[in-house]
């Protein structure tokens, strides 16, 4: 029996990572090269996606951490733990350079947008709220061996290989075309790596400036950003009462407590319907309507249940079991969304002092868009 | 001047926490799973003991034919000459034409041994994990027939498609030390 094609690959992998985002990093931070970045998504694209088909990212990596942290009897391989911590250690260090050139789902993205199109600020950051609603679920679910959603859901993996459910090509393209004007839709309202990555690139060390030297306030930036990113600066603004937002600020201090609360709650009350996700739980359900209103189960999972000689009442203490399980789990991701939903309340009540045009730490891609557009040269010695 | 200094002293003091505070559990993960990684990882898997034939992994695989294989356990097999796994149900003469063979792709091959016993062997390259021989012999004969995933054609799919819509959850991670569960040697791990 054939064996397995040889792991050498994954650890190829790992190299190749590593050193994509350290000439990444360069490429952004020190050579500031649009162009260089655009290669550096090619070369992503075609190797992580194309030839390496798209397995293991470090997007679904989060699903094994997850699995291997609350499951006992899964160990998680060397390279996926590899593949979740490189891109957040860069990130620690310059910024989100791994959503700029090194992570396939963004490069195809990235190279495919080209007329970007600002959306409203609200419709934003509703649709931004998205992917922490994502990465709640997917580590839940992953937490709970049920599925690995984010794989399950990957857009854009179908197209690295060329093959897969036709809903998914669909949905995969509807991105990609809907990306031409919403540039990243998928970065910016779906991934939920891109979340850890946001909160990480928060507290980097250092990271992509907009101007190579100091900033003119010329405003010839303020516009071009396609993710919304670039900070103003908050000269000749008039800032709100310091009263008032000091109010506000401790408003939304007390705010956060009752957030997760409510968060917590609402997720207990969702946590059996979240188990609907595992099979045995909706196989359960079937079987039991049949018992109670004798609609027969003709579905394969039922027809495989009468088949294989497991009792009923089995099935039912098994579903039973699966559902305290996520009534006991659920409440955390719920409190995760409640804390996340508080601390963004909170940021929105700081008060900044910025005297020049500054990327978002958390939003920025560093893809480099906006280097062209500053006007600002760096004088070389000569 | 000084109050400023005093903001800017504040607002470095929460830069640090938060630094702290996104580093700690950075630094605390790969603590916390230093007993839990290992370098070789996972691979899918069918137990033949408790799949039921329905058919899922020859249209959900990911690949294209489907990276689920028939294999012979050799020494289950009873080399019959009416095998319940090659030939159609009810067929009026046993030969190998190809209206009397289950497979729909001809993948099984039939060789005369000696009166009265035949053996069969699966082409691989056409079969396409259907399982249809497999639930014949199983009816009808020793159950030698038995599907497995071919480790040499999987793409080793971080969520295996197949794993999800299979019906009797028979598919789940092994080892990749041991990469089939011969059916042979009573569904043990092996390498």
């Amino acid at each position: 029996m054939p064996l397995q094609r040889s792991q050498i690959w994954e650890y190829m992998d790992v190299i190749v990572l590593i050193a994509a985002l350290l000439l990444t990093t360069w490429l952004a931070l020190k050579k500031r090269s649009r162009q260089g970045l655009v290669w550096m998504s090619v070369f992503s694209l075609a190797y992580f996606g194309f030839f390496r088909e798209g397995c293991i990212c470090s997007v679904g990596s989060v699903q094994n951490v997850a699995l291997s942290l609350f499951n006992q009897s899964y160990s998680i391989p060397f390279t996926a733990l590899l593949f979740f911590m490189i891109p957040l250690i860069f990130a620690l260090i310059s910024g989100r350079v791994f959503c700029a050139g090194v992570c396939p789902l963004g490069a195809i993205q990235e190279l495919t947008g080209y007329k970007p199109v600002r959306l409203p600020k609200a419709v934003e950051s509703v649709l931004a709220a998205v992917p922490f609603i994502y990465l709640a679920l997917a580590i839940l679910f992953a937490a709970l061996e049920s599925q690995f959603i984010i794989c399950r859901y990957d857009p854009f993996v179908g197209i690295f290989r060329l093959d897969a459910p036709y809903t998914m090509i669909i949905f995969g393209a509807l991105l990609l075309i809907s990306g031409i004007f919403i540039n990243r839709p998928y970065c910016r309202y779906l991934c939920p790596y891109g979340v850890l990555l946001n909160i990480f690139s928060r507290f980097s060390r250092r990271h992509l400036t907009i101007t190579p030297a100091e900033c003119t306030n010329c405003r010839l930036c303020e516009n071009v950003c396609p993710y919304d990113a670039i900070l103003p600066s908050d000269m000749g603004l008039s800032s709100e009462e310091p009263e008032k937002s000091r109010k506000k600020l401790f408003l939304y201090l007390l705010l956060i407590p009752v957030f997760a609360v409510a968060g917590a709650l609402i997720f207990r009350n969702l946590g059996p319907a979240l188990a609907g996700i595992r099979q045995e739980v909706r196989l359960a359900r079937e079987i039991r309507m049949e018992i109670e209103t004798g609609t027969e189960a003709v579905s394969k999972d039922a027809v495989a249940f009468k088949e294989a000689g497991k009792t009923e009442d089995e099935l039912f203490a098994e579903e039973l079991m699966i559902i305290e399980r996520f009534r006991k789990a659920s409440p955390w991701a719920g409190v995760f969304l409640g804390l996340s939903l508080g601390f963004s309340l909170v940021a929105l009540t700081v008060r900044t002092t910025r005297t020049e045009y500054v990327p978002h730490r958390g939003k920025c891609y560093s893809c480099g868009r906006c280097f062209k557009y500053c006007p600002v040269e760096v004088k070389k010695p000569s | 001047m000084k109050e400023k200094n005093k903001y800017q002293s504040r607002r470095d003091f929460v830069r640090k926490a938060g630094q702290v505070l996104v580093v700690a559990p950075l630094v605390a993960l790969p603590v916390a799973l230093a007993r839990k990684t290992n370098a070789s990882g996972y691979v899918w898997q069918i137990d033949p003991f408790k799949c039921t034939q329905c058919g899922q992994c020859k249209t959900n695989c990911v690949k294209t034919p489907s990276a689920v294989k028939c294999y012979h356990a050799y020494p289950m097999c009873g080399y019959c000459d009416l095998c319940g796994g090659y030939l159609r149900q009810g067929v009026k003469t046993i030969n190998t034409a190809a209206e009397n063979q289950l497979c729909p792709t001809g993948a099984i091959i039939r060789q005369f041994v000696e009166e009265p016993y035949f053996e069969y062997t699966i082409d691989e390259d056409l079969c396409d994990g259907c399982g249809k021989c497999v639930m014949g012999c199983k009816d009808f004969g020793n159950g030698s027939l038995y599907l497995q995933i071919n480790q040499g054609l999987c793409d080793n799919c971080n969520d295996c498609l197949i794993a999800r819509k299979c019906p009797s959850n028979a598919i789940s991670r092994v080892p990749a030390d041991y990469q089939y569960i011969p059916k042979e040697k009573d569904g043990v791990l092996h390498k």
